[in-house]
């Protein structure tokens, strides 16, 4: 009996110490969050996106949540499936913002994903801070939508330094004049091939090779076959993810070795190097980080741990970035006051310490210093070239398949 | 006019009036997911006056839909909002007139897969286009709201609701019925069976491409692997055949569930989305075969109201 009693006070002792617990973190900031977990971009969602996210909640939960003026507060996290639709994109930001009524937003994955949902951001007053989203209207979309903030990088900047990259080859006498340029025959495709090839004309590069193909096209060979005809001394290849591994395959099927090989999206993840091991050396994609940078270290072994993959050497640290941001806004401000918070964000002198280095804001939202050109050398996917970052290495020139 | 057709006319006016107020009401999420369901409450209706009667299914909605959305996306700066439905309607008539030309003579099975393969077509001639010309991704930006877009739609549904209710009235529709049950009896009764389904297909096109049109505004980003998804053109044959097609209000009574079926899932599933879906429609097949008319006229037999 006396034994009996005392188990109960102790269970009771627990309960009481449980529920303290739980009153001292009562204080939660809510965080929606909807992106393709199905549809065509499901793929990269799962690569870049969503680990990203739940990392940067994972790891401010165990560090106590944000500082807000009166305590801490935790973060809870509700995720959404977009379906890779602008229709569901919509309705999920709608559905979030009025019938979960969550505190903040984590912006969608994709240009098109994250624009189709800018309206309702706007809107309902909430920051819309883009990790995943590459375009050159940042003028006019800040001016529609004051609230959308720009991380990535401008399009026009990569494929113009992308072509550079070509131009400082040539100067140091690694490559000749001669450039194959293919395309995604898409928007993203297609702009980029059209201001790469004009840079490239502009600096006296002669383009021997120019051709598109159709967004999931299956047979890639008569590309290859067609680029490695005309002898170029640099392949670039504006293309999305199925497509940069089918064309990697065939180029080392063909053994089509140019000096530069340049495949767009996707030749950043982790899974392009663990497809091609030892022969992905030396090809060149979108993106970059610096990976002797402590802060992306860090950042890539808390990855690994939480999610059992690696992050993409591009956009999975800016979409992380783009949290840190948010969260560095809210701590600062000490509220989880939308209209205090995106006040904050819009005065444009203040400045983020993320694992990209600091991030500030010019007066069209953008961020001016991002990578834009990285290679896989030894293993790993390095900035080879960037607006205004640190730790740039020198490219080198791929030699053959094996 | 009979009386009873007064009283349906006043009754649809009425419940269409009471949907344009939804706006004054609420204009977030329930407003949101109202423009979702008069987007597929026009295009599932304007399917089913064709595929209706006539019972050929067409899957070509999604390449009816994005050419507004491109006609939208292309001539916003330049050209006056208003025109800009109907420059849609009549590219998406005259692209149903010739793909009608085409097929239409065909009995079932290839109309279908022709249809499928509509909406790629276009697409992949709108990117050739853009490649060719080195246009980009289009980015519609103006100042119209959700609310606009929806009325938009409501005034649309009124439309086609009016045009549908005057086809089953006309020579055209009772033709159309012929058709559908019997098209070698329709064809030796003199009845000109491919004008009357290339007509009322180029109706079902020109509606469809102005809903496009009038929904460009707000996805902002047009790019043509959105603007065609085909899933588009599945979602408004399912919605269509869950209502059942057999009455104009048919799909409408699809939609509804459909949309609050959908979102539904989304909301309290969101990793299993698809795969709920799919049960609820092996559900929807085997337990509402004739989609809810159907089952409104089983019950209404049963009841022996006798259909009045």
């Amino acid at each position: 009996m006396k034994r009996r009693s005392m188990m109960m006070s102790l269970a009771t002792a627990a309960l009481l110490a449980a529920g303290l617990a739980a009153a001292q973190a009562q204080e939660v900031i809510r965080l929606g969050a909807a992106a393709p977990k199905t549809g065509p971009l499901a793929g990269g969602a799962d690569v870049t996106h969503w680990p990203a996210v739940r990392l940067w909640v994972h790891q401010t939960n165990a560090a106590g949540g944000l500082q807000l003026a009166d305590g801490p507060a935790l973060i809870e996290l509700t995720e959404y499936d977009d379906q890779t639709n602008p229709q569901q994109a919509i309705q999920a930001a709608q559905r979030m913002a009025t019938q979960d009524r969550v505190d903040f937003m984590v912006a969608p994955y994709s240009t098109g994903l994250n624009l189709a949902a800018a309206p309702i951001f706007s809107r309902l007053g909430y920051p819309q801070i883009t990790g995943t989203n590459v375009t050159n209207q940042q003028p006019d979309l800040s001016a529609q939508f004051p609230g959308m903030f720009f991380v990535l990088g401008r399009t026009g900047a990569m494929a113009e330094d992308t072509a550079r990259v070509l131009v400082d080859l040539r100067e140091a006498g690694e490559i000749g004049n001669r450039v194959a340029l293919v395309n995604v025959a898409d928007a993203f495709g297609i702009e980029m091939a059209g201001i790469s090839r004009s840079v490239l004309e502009e600096n006296g590069f002669e383009i021997v090779y120019q051709t598109s193909y159709p967004l999931g096209t299956q047979d890639i060979a008569p590309i290859i076959d067609g680029a490695r005809a005309a002898e170029p001394d640099a392949f670039i290849a504006w293309s999305y993810p199925g497509d940069t591994f089918a064309l990697t395959d065939q180029a080392i099927v063909q053994n089509f070795t140019p000096r530069v090989f340049f495949t767009a999206v996707a030749t950043a993840f982790p899974s392009y190097q663990a497809r091609f091991g030892a022969q992905a050396e030396g090809v060149m994609g979108m993106g970059g980080v610096n990976p002797d940078d402590p802060a992306f270290q860090e950042f890539a072994a808390a990855h690994m741990e939480l999610t059992g993959q690696g992050p993409d050497f591009w956009a999975s640290a800016s979409t992380y970035a783009t949290l840190e941001i948010l969260g560095q806004a809210i701590e600062a401000t000490g509220t989880k006051d939308r209209a205090v918070v995106m006040e904050y964000l819009q005065d444009k002198s203040n400045s983020y310490d993320t694992i990209l280095g600091p991030i500030e804001f010019n007066d069209m939202n953008d961020n001016e210093r991002f990578w834009t050109v990285g290679q896989w050398q030894d293993g790993v996917f390095r900035g080879v070239a960037a607006r205004g970052r640190d730790g740039v290495s020198d490219v080198i020139v791929k030699d053959g398949w094996d | 006019m009979s009386k009873r057709d007064l009283r349906n006319l006043t009754l649809a006016s009425a419940a269409l009036g009471l949907a344009a107020l939804l706006p004054l009401y609420d204009t977030g999420y329930l407003l949101s997911i109202a423009t979702t369901m008069a987007m597929f409450t026009v295009l599932a209706t304007s399917w089913a006056l064709f595929s209706g009667p006539t019972h050929y299914i067409s899957l070509a909605t999604a390449a009816f839909f994005g050419l507004g959305t491109f006609v939208t996306g292309l001539g916003f700066q330049t050209l006056p909002m208003w025109m800009l439905p109907l420059i849609a309607a009549g590219l998406g008539a005259v692209l149903a007139a010739l793909v009608g030309l085409v097929t239409l003579r065909l009995s079932g099975v290839y109309f279908v897969i022709f249809t499928l393969g509509l909406a790629e077509l276009v697409r992949q001639l709108v990117t050739w286009v853009q490649n060719r010309t080195g246009q980009r991704g289009m980015y519609v930006l103006t100042s119209i709201t959700e609310r606009d877009i929806y009325w938009q739609l409501i005034a649309m549904a009124a439309l086609v609701f009016l045009v549908g209710w005057l086809i089953a009235r006309s020579r055209m529709g009772f033709a159309l019925r012929i058709i559908g049950n019997d098209e070698t009896v329709a064809k030796h009764s003199g009845i000109d069976t491919a004008m009357a389904k290339i007509l009322l297909f180029m109706i079902s096109g020109a509606v469809a491409a102005v809903v496009g049109a009038m929904m460009a505004p707000r996805y902002i980003y047009i790019e043509p692997s959105t603007a065609f998804a085909p899933i588009l053109s599945f979602q408004v044959v399912i919605m269509a055949l869950l209502g059942g097609t057999g009455r104009l209000w048919g799909p409408l009574a699809g939609v509804i569930p459909f949309t609050l079926l959908w979102e539904f899932i989304s909301r309290n599933a969101p990793n299993q989305t698809l795969l709920l879906l799919g049960l609820a429609f092996l559900l929807i097949v085997y337990v509402l075969p004739g989609g809810f008319v159907g089952l409104y006229e089983r019950l209404q037999h049963r009841f022996g109201s006798g259909g009045r």
